[in-house]
């Protein structure tokens, strides 16, 4: 589905990513771990397309297509999703009103027809009831005014409201009690099926008692080091990523 | 005789023309006079005035102009520029009051409208006709004082409330380059609630038009007033626009000023808060571009202690287009316990767009809480990158902001639905 090959990419002329090498397949989940400034939001958003950044070197291929030449909304369309992890206030738009338009625009992308009335209604409160999000919150304007809770939540709304193939989950454990945390990953692990395939990114374990993955990566200083099963993350807990700079040398 | 016009200035031709007409066609001479001369001593603004600064007023007066226009639409033509479905409809087509067009027969009780001419002898129209739009104070008036006629003259009775809005409809559709001077008072007595919209439109404009209206509105103790301004005149249609309003205790008085369109509009909206625990509401939105000039100034006059005022403009800029916002409050002495507020938020879309932004306050009370804000930047790229990233095109996403900016005045309008529909659709449209 993905396969990220030798990808750098700078920032003003900084380089963060520095050869990145990950393949994933449909059904899968992958976890990217790594100390703060390894580069771990960096893939996010170039994934995404953030404009910020220049890819100088490498390839994504998505699906068969050459992901970096796709502007950020057509990567949307073709089904990459990021949950972001500071997602972004946006007052006056409302959520309901933004999905509706965003799931159309998808949809149009793919030549189908708007969806129905009803049939959004109904995909709606499936999927609030499905991140435990209170139908009050998913009628304001997004995000605005929301806790840090509520607002991974409804990254995670979205997700499932947009039904992507490769969901990004940006440190969406960042923040979260251990309430939320159950309900955002359980949210996720109801979303996951053979069909899809979800990266998540995080700094700690804890996310990965829920969200368990298949395979798990640490990057470190802008590539990936070391990939393993998810006993892995285990021992990068217990340890510390001392343990990696010194096994990598740095 | 026409070489001698060509020279003439603007001022000129303007004195010359109320000479030769005032024994025909005006009543109150005196007072007339009084106006003229008031305006001959300020002259037409230009660049240098301070108060007209941002508007080239001297351009859109430049030329020959016609003082009235005999040229007629069709009813259907009119109709197309009523859109509430349910409204007391007051024509003023050409700077005169269209009695066929106009639907003022069987007028809910207390409800009085009367042309100014018929109004001369009213009693409550004479205690107040110019009593607080003040010849001295703006050139405007001073000329709309001396020119005025054709307008309307509203009246509610002591504790009347009226439901159905009664809705001013300003057209212009003249063939000649025109100057129309349109007055209106309205005076709502003690107690009495009523829902105005003023709106401003042209139809098969084929010259020119300046139109300088002044509507003069008394809101007595404890009345509730809304006031509705839509602006949506054509590219050759100028605008000078002017809101006095008097205040006494305990009333609410909301004014919501939309301008969507027209070459050159300038508003000037000025609220004296004469009595106690008076309430006062300023919003305005502006949807600039082409080459459109807007200006806003406004003036709350904090006279009495106890009153609260809250303004808010918003405005959107694009193009070569530019817009101006100067907010005054006056926060007098005996004012004390004010809360004032006001803010002021643009969006500038392009590089070549102008936005002027001037808040004023002037505070000679002690014990008052008064606050303004103003800011002016481009759409956010961090909420525009969140609504692309799902699934949005980039000029949907701007569209969604765009709207979602202007929908924090839009959504200042309470309990007029046709209103904000055709609003919110006049807008949508704006933004395709």
């Amino acid at each position: 589905m993905l396969s990220i090959k030798n990808l750098h990419a700078s920032i003003d002329g900084k380089e963060i990513l520095k050869g990145v090498n990950l393949e994933v397949k449909a059904g899968e989940i992958h976890a990217i771990m790594g100390p703060n400034g390894s580069g771990k939001s960096t893939l996010s958003a170039v994934l995404a397309g953030r404009e910020d950044y220049e890819v100088t070197e490498g390839s994504v291929t998505f699906n068969e297509k050459d992901l970096l030449e796709l502007l950020p909304e057509d990567r949307a369309r073709e089904g990459v999703f990021l949950a972001f992890q500071y997602p972004v206030e946006i007052p006056g738009v409302s959520n309901v009103n933004f999905l509706k338009i965003a799931l159309n625009e998808i949809r149009a992308y793919k030549g189908l027809e708007p969806m129905e009335a009803k049939d959004f209604l109904v995909r709606l409160k499936e999927k609030q009831k499905l991140v435990e999000l209170d139908g009050k919150l998913a009628s304001r304007s997004v995000n605005e005014g929301f806790s840090g809770g509520e607002k991974k939540r409804n990254e995670i709304f979205q997700m499932a409201m947009l039904e992507p193939k490769l969901s990004i989950l940006d440190e969406t454990d960042s923040g979260l009690d251990i309430d939320a945390l159950r309900i955002v990953a359980g949210g996720v692990n109801k979303l996951k099926s053979k069909d899809n395939a979800i990266i998540v990114i995080t700094h700690y374990q804890r996310l990965l008692d829920y969200i368990v993955p298949d395979v798990v990566h640490i990057l470190y200083n802008g590539k990936i080091v070391k990939s393993g099963p998810k006993e892995l993350a285990l021992e990068l807990e217990e340890k510390g990523y001392d343990f990696i700079k010194e096994q990598v040398g740095a | 005789m026409e070489a001698e016009l060509k020279t003439m200035t603007t001022k000129d031709k303007l004195i010359a023309e109320f000479e030769s007409s005032k024994n025909s066609l005006f009543d109150n001479i005196q007072l007339r006079e009084q106006a003229l001369e008031a305006f001959s001593k300020q002259g037409i603004p230009n660049r240098k005035s301070e108060e007209y600064k941002y508007v080239n007023i001297e351009l859109s007066m430049k030329g020959d102009f016609a003082f009235s226009s005999s040229k007629k639409l069709s009813a259907k033509q009119i109709e197309s520029t009523q859109f509430l479905k349910d409204a007391i409809i007051v024509v003023i087509e050409n700077g005169k009051f269209n009695s066929e067009s106009s639907k003022v027969n069987s007028l809910p009780k207390g409800l009085q409208i009367l042309t100014i001419s018929e109004a001369v002898s009213d009693e409550s129209y004479t205690k107040h006709y110019t009593k607080y739009a003040d010849i001295n104070s703006d050139v405007f008036i001073a000329l709309n004082t001396a020119f005025a006629s054709g307008g309307v003259f509203i009246h509610l009775a002591k504790s009347a409330v009226i439901e159905t809005p009664i809705h001013i409809i300003h057209i212009s559709s003249v063939s000649e380059n025109t100057i129309l001077n349109t007055r209106n008072l309205i005076v709502v007595e003690e107690n009495a609630q009523v829902q105005f919209v003023e709106s401003y439109e042209t139809v098969d404009l084929s010259a020119k038009s300046f139109t300088n209206t002044l509507t003069e509105i008394v809101v007595e103790a404890n009345a509730i007033v809304s006031h509705f301004k839509i602006q949506n005149e054509c590219e050759l249609g100028s605008l000078i626009s002017t809101t006095q309003v008097v205040q006494k205790g305990k009333s609410v008085f909301s004014n919501h000023t939309f301008t969507l369109s027209g070459s050159l509009v300038r508003n000037n909206l000025n609220i004296v808060l004469d009595g106690e625990h008076i309430e006062s509401h300023l919003n305005g939105l502006y949807l600039t571009n082409g080459n459109q000039v807007v200006d806003n100034h406004t003036l709350v006059d904090h006279r009495k202690p106890n009153c609260n005022s809250n303004e808010l403009y918003k405005g959107i800029i694009e193009d070569k287009s530019s817009a101006t916002f100067n907010g005054k409050i006056y926060v007098r002495k005996d004012a004390q316990k004010t809360n004032a507020f006001q803010s002021n938020k643009n969006i500038l879309l392009s590089d070549d767009g102008t936005i002027n932004t001037k808040p004023q306050l002037e505070i000679y009370a002690d014990d008052v809480k008064c606050s303004h804000g103003t800011s002016t930047g481009k759409l956010d790229v961090d909420k525009i990158f969140y609504l692309r990233a799902r699934g949005l095109s980039e000029a949907s996403a701007k569209k969604l902001l765009m709207h979602a900016f202007a929908s924090e005045v839009l959504d200042s309008i309470k309990g007029m639905e046709d209103l904000h529909n055709y609003l919110e659709e006049r807008i949508s449209k704006r933004f395709e």
